[in-house]
């Protein structure tokens, strides 16, 4: 049966109190703050649970954001059995941004979970084969980092381009 | 005068790099390199209806007996030193098409900092066909002005190297 946004709230407080964040936003895209060491968890019964039934993450994301020091991994969950919504938030350390894997509750979080270390940096703990997986191997840094710097030149491949602006 | 019968009894004159070049462009056989969408075009130009193979154009799949490599797509810095790797493993004489905006000059994505803004940074480039993706028949009007810089080579003919002049 499918449930609106602030029944799947009360639901999550019902089982992990005040661990899982105030209810922010409306309709499809609201969303609430779970602590990085207890996403998985978290996750595992948001899964489990017969009521909540959530049974596909249709998209697992980062955000960067300098000013408040943290890097957010956004996680959309879809139940196809009940079609409802529900979106989480894990607020990591800039400096250190570590988070626990999904990767055991769905699949297919596997390499969504290895696209958001590889572009934003951050390390999933317990992830089975945590590599990069869309930039080169021995890449420098992570580029959706609003701080990343390009490199001068890649193997001997200059990386200057021409300024698309006339003077 | 019918051929049938007066074949045999005919000779032709030619010049033997004529022939050599007649054979060569005769049987261009280009390798399968889709990056992306441009692939799509690419696909079709070797299908019925644009039909490369008349011709004498064949996709291969190996490096090693290509004569000619159709950069087709944005090529990214991953890419591009895999591209400089299987253009290395082609046989000599070879050929490279660059085709569309993105393999041109980086097209749309030439400021991305995963992108190489044109695949002559990396391997030098015969032909450049325009388009985002190009039609058909651009890339054989392409292919076509390849043919005419094969038939225009001499490989027989040294040109003496100029007495008396220094650089």
């Amino acid at each position: 049966m499918p449930l609106d946004t602030a029944a799947i709230h009360a639901r999550l407080r019902e089982r992990f109190g005040e661990t899982i964040g105030d209810l922010n936003g409306v309709g499809r895209d609201a969303w609430a703050l779970v602590p990085p060491g207890d996403i998985a968890e978290v996750a595992r019964f948001a899964h489990d649970d017969g009521e909540l039934g959530f049974d596909c993450l249709s998209n697992l994301s980062g955000v960067d954001y300098p000013k408040d020091e943290a890097i957010q991994v956004v996680y959309h969950l879809f139940s196809y059995r009940d079609r409802h919504w529900f979106v989480l938030k894990v607020n990591a350390k800039r400096d250190d941004p570590v988070v626990a894997t999904v990767s055991g509750v769905w699949p297919h979080a596997d390499w969504q979970e290895r696209e958001v270390f590889d572009l934003l940096g951050v390390r999933f703990d317990g992830h089975p084969d945590l590599r990069r997986i869309l930039m080169p191997e021995d890449w420098p840094g992570h580029p959706l980092r609003k701080d990343f710097v390009e490199p001068e030149e890649f193997h001997g491949i200059s990386t200057s381009r021409e300024s698309l602006l006339r003077t | 005068m019918s051929l049938i019968n007066s074949a045999p009894e005919m000779a032709i004159t030619t010049r033997v790099d004529d022939l050599l070049n007649w054979t060569r462009k005769s049987s261009i056989w280009y390798m399968m390199f889709g990056l992306a969408c441009c692939a799509i075009e690419m696909m079709q130009t070797g299908g019925p209806r644009a039909d490369l193979e008349r011709f004498g154009m064949a996709p291969r799949a190996t490096p090693r007996v290509s004569d000619v490599i159709i950069v087709s797509g944005t090529l990214t810095l991953k890419m591009a030193l895999r591209t400089k790797i299987l253009y290395d493993q082609m046989p000599e004489p070879r050929y490279a098409i660059s085709m569309g905006s993105c393999a041109n000059c980086g097209g749309l994505f030439q400021l991305a900092y995963s992108v190489c803004d044109g695949v002559d940074k990396v391997i030098p480039v015969d032909v450049y066909v325009p388009g985002c993706p190009p039609r058909p028949e651009a890339l054989t009007e392409g292919l076509v002005k390849l043919q005419e810089k094969i038939q225009k080579e001499r490989w027989l003919v040294r040109k003496a190297e100029p007495v008396g002049v220094r650089a």
